[in-house]
């Protein structure tokens, strides 16, 4: 198991804990400038870490307090560069050698990523996906005890990331080595990791199933991050142990249970895809935080539609639905529909002020 | 044409690039990727030779060089002749002389591997050195080789600097470019001329060598 954690202040503020166990794929998610690459090149040992450690499998590769720093090249670690990094005058046969790997090794790898038949290519010869699947093979020839990609897939079409991804989730059940991977797509997070951690401006803020980040953000900071567009504030009128009651700017809301007391300003979210809209000949009755609501307007993407509602309160909200429902509807700006917030979708958190 | 002139400065050009190579190309490395303080100051002290005047080099390696120096009398202890004056003063004068043109050509060429190409041989387990002649010298090795050819066509053409410290003994410190001068003080105008044709095509080539291997550096 890969454990880590750094505090410290220069060049950047990084305050990381993060641990990824054996077979896991953990992605590290963050905006531009969080400091993603940063923590991967410490844990490499390329860029020397401040105050903390790094160990793996019971060995210190990094002790800022018992003065321990192992160099890289003793480091038993897999590299995949953004701009994978091919040694430009090797042959990617050359290149899987020059990492370390007997030739016998160095084949197995390159049918391993199905790249047999160019082990006599230079990297310039290579398409992006290729020099990629070198990049992986070159990393893996050394049988780290550790994997680290940094934006693997952010330089080649989609296309052929939806190949590399296939690939790479294919592969990974054949490592029983920590695999750690930077993005700032969450797409490719929640296609791809079993665990993932989000740092923002150098701090490891959450860390979960993408499933478990997505729904249940720790703070608003992380909704945003997760691009949840339906993040509203409201004030506690009750708590008990079975339910919250909201008031959401003159709007009762029923929502789940959370460590919340009356008289307390929350910010809470749902996601689009659980704004529901109500048949229309559905019956009222007993559904909570049912509304009468305005469309504002309807963008269609794809096979889905983005459906901007206004609430009685005068706020607005952002609904996802299929398109043939919308067809089938004829759902359109300035038409009335009934939506349901159901509370088991609605997510409380901590009211942070701006 | 005067042969053994000629002789001379080849083979002063030689040892000059032979010695700078060893330590040109570390050193140009180290200049290339690390950061220490005082690298503005260093990266300028070596380049000085580029702009200051050679009789103002050439008096202080006269200094540095002559009898009453530590290191001249050292040598003079050792090897039982003086420093200054002969062809072994003239060498190190000419080696200090052309750092900056050995230099320069092969810090460039090192800058040019990039960052992430040099970080992937650390990653890929190789010590230091490893890395340094399997990945970043066969990188490099078009602005080093530049660096050389440089080094030797500034020697053959170098003229204040081995007048002041090496004078003007043939066979010992006579180099080609001393040679012309000395033929046109003796109106010997047609000595002159073929040699000063034979500097510059030697020059013309070596330009023109150094340019075709940074466009491979480029590329």
């Amino acid at each position: 198991m890969l454990a880590v954690v750094l505090h410290q202040k220069r060049p950047i503020t990084l305050d990381v804990d993060l641990r990824c166990d054996q077979g896991e794929l953990l992605a590290l998610v963050g905006p531009s400038g969080s400091g993603k690459s940063t923590v991967l090149k410490i844990i490499a040992g390329l860029l020397r870490g401040d105050v903390g450690s790094v160990r793996i499998d019971g060995e210190t590769w990094f002790d800022s307090e018992k003065k321990i720093n192992v160099p890289v090249h003793e480091r038993s670690v897999g590299y995949v560069f953004q701009s994978y990094a091919l040694f430009p005058h090797m042959t990617v046969l050359e290149n899987l050698m020059a990492a370390g790997g007997s030739e016998a090794r160095a084949r197995h790898w390159i049918e391993a990523v199905r790249m047999k038949g160019l082990e006599h290519q230079r990297p310039h010869q290579l398409s992006g996906g290729q020099q990629q699947r070198a990049a992986l093979a070159r990393a893996l020839v050394r049988e780290p005890k550790l994997l680290l990609l940094d934006e693997p897939f952010s330089a080649v079409d989609q296309l052929t990331r939806d190949r590399l991804y296939e690939e790479l989730a294919e592969l990974r059940r054949r490592l029983n080595i920590p695999v750690i991977f930077v993005t700032h797509s969450l797409t490719e997070a929640q296609l791809l990791a079993d665990r993932m951690v989000v740092l923002h401006r150098g701090r490891t803020l959450q860390s979960g199933t993408p499933e478990e980040v997505f729904r249940a953000p720790a703070t608003p900071d992380i909704a945003r991050l997760v691009a949840h567009k339906n993040l509203l504030e409201a004030q506690v009128i009750a708590a008990d142990q079975t339910l919250t009651l909201l008031d959401w700017r003159g709007l009762r809301l029923n929502a789940p249970p959370g460590a919340f007391t009356s008289g307390e300003k929350v910010a809470w979210l749902i996601p689009a895809l659980d704004v529901r809209m109500n048949g229309p000949d559905e019956a009222p009755a007993h559904v909570d935080n049912r509304f009468e609501a305005q469309i504002e307007s309807v963008v269609p993407l794809g096979d889905q539609a983005t459906v901007r509602i206004r609430m009685p309160n005068g706020e607005c909200l952002t609904l996802s639905a299929a398109a043939h429902i919308v067809r089938k509807r004829q759902l359109a700006a300035g038409r009335s529909i009934g939506v349901s917030l159901l509370p088991a979708s609605i997510h409380l958190m901590p009211h942070e002020p701006h | 044409m005067d042969w053994s002139a000629l002789k001379l400065s080849l083979c002063l050009a030689l040892a000059t690039s032979l010695i700078l190579l060893p330590f040109g190309a570390p050193l140009a490395r180290l200049l290339a990727w690390s950061d220490f303080k005082g690298k503005w100051i260093a990266e300028a002290a070596l380049a000085l030779p580029l702009v200051l005047p050679p009789t103002v080099l050439g008096y202080y390696l006269l200094v540095a060089l002559g009898t009453g120096s530590p290191l001249g009398a050292f040598y003079e202890s050792v090897t039982g002749h003086p420093l200054a004056f002969s062809f072994e003063g003239l060498v190190f004068a000419s080696v200090l002389v052309n750092i900056p043109f050995a230099l320069i050509p092969m810090q460039r060429a090192f800058e040019a591997i990039p960052l992430e190409v040099h970080q992937a041989a650390k990653v890929c387990g190789m010590p230091p050195l490893q890395a340094f002649f399997r990945v970043e010298l066969p990188l490099a090795w078009p602005g080093v080789l530049s660096g050389f050819i440089m080094t030797a066509a500034h020697t053959v053409g170098e003229f204040g600097v081995v007048l002041m410290v090496g004078g003007n003994i043939p066979g010992e410190t006579k180099t080609v470019a001393i040679a012309i001068y000395d033929r046109v003080q003796a109106f010997d105008m047609q000595a002159a001329g073929w040699m000063s044709a034979t500097l510059l095509v030697l020059s013309l080539l070596a330009l023109a060598l150094t340019t075709r291997l940074g466009r491979r550096v480029a590329r």
